[in-house]
């Protein structure tokens, strides 16, 4: 079954989203997040989304969930990597994901969490 | 130069939207859209299809190459219609839960933007996005 893989990279969660992602496989992920943050007790969960071209509202909610999710079990979520047109086309939609920590890169995302990047 | 169709897709499941943007991703590159008007397109796109999907019960999409300078996305559905074409696109609005910015939202997206919808008849929306000049 297809699913988005989440990478432990010490203390945090690595969700890099390589695919145009369906509706199920969007919904699937914040429950495959939820799963991991309460295994593996991360610092943050850092949410790349430089390979996604379509944030439409569907998404959007969904990332929102997440977000949630992550905070009410006591961790963060920082979506990073945003394309410069798809940062565009959510302020024209109307939609500017309240709620959701960003920053620009995965760098700057360790940064958000407190944590200084590896490498 | 006539305008050319590329592809019509059945919209009656949610892998059938990365369908359409797949289809609307090849137009666009057909036609050289730059990043931004792209992603507005395939994001319009895929508000327009969901729209179908959950309140028209599923229908049918269509992909054209415009003069060869732009990409027309017609989507049509079999629902009920939507009886106040001015309160659909209105922000807010939302009879399905959703965020409601679904409708509005891709006509901001877009160059030009056309509803059509009857009682009984359906939905039809149809945009266009044109390479810029």
């Amino acid at each position: 079954m297809e699913a988005v893989p989440i990478l432990r990279v010490g203390d945090v969660l690595m969700v890099s989203i390589q695919v145009d992602l369906h509706d199920q496989l969007a919904e699937r992920l914040a429950g495959d997040v939820a799963d991991a943050v309460a295994k593996h007790d991360p610092k943050g969960v850092l949410i790349d989304i430089s390979g996604v071209e379509v944030v439409d509202t569907f998404i959007g909610r969904v990332l929102g969930h997440i977000a949630q999710l992550a905070r009410l079990m006591g961790s963060r979520v920082v979506l990073v990597g945003m394309r410069p047109a798809v940062a565009i086309t959510l302020v024209e939609l109307g939609m500017d994901l309240p709620g959701i920590e960003t920053a620009l890169n995965v760098d700057r995302g360790f940064r958000a969490l407190g944590l200084e990047p590896p490498g | 130069m006539r305008d050319e169709v590329e592809s019509t897709l059945a919209i009656a499941h949610h892998h059938d939207l990365v369908r359409v943007r797949r289809a609307l991703g090849v137009a666009a590159d057909a036609v050289g859209l730059d990043p931004v008007r792209r992603t507005k397109l395939l994001t319009a796109a895929s508000e327009i299809a969901r729209n179908a999907l959950t309140h028209g019960g599923g229908g049918e999409a269509e992909v054209e190459l415009v003069e060869g300078r732009g990409v027309r996305l017609r989507v049509w559905d079999h629902g009920r219609g939507i009886e106040d074409v001015e309160e659909a696109l209105r922000d807010g609005f939302s009879t399905a839960g959703s965020m409601g910015v679904g409708l509005g939202g891709a006509r901001r997206l877009v160059d030009e933007f056309a509803l059509e919808s009857g009682k009984g008849t359906g939905t039809c929306v149809t945009v266009i996005v044109w390479k810029r000049p």
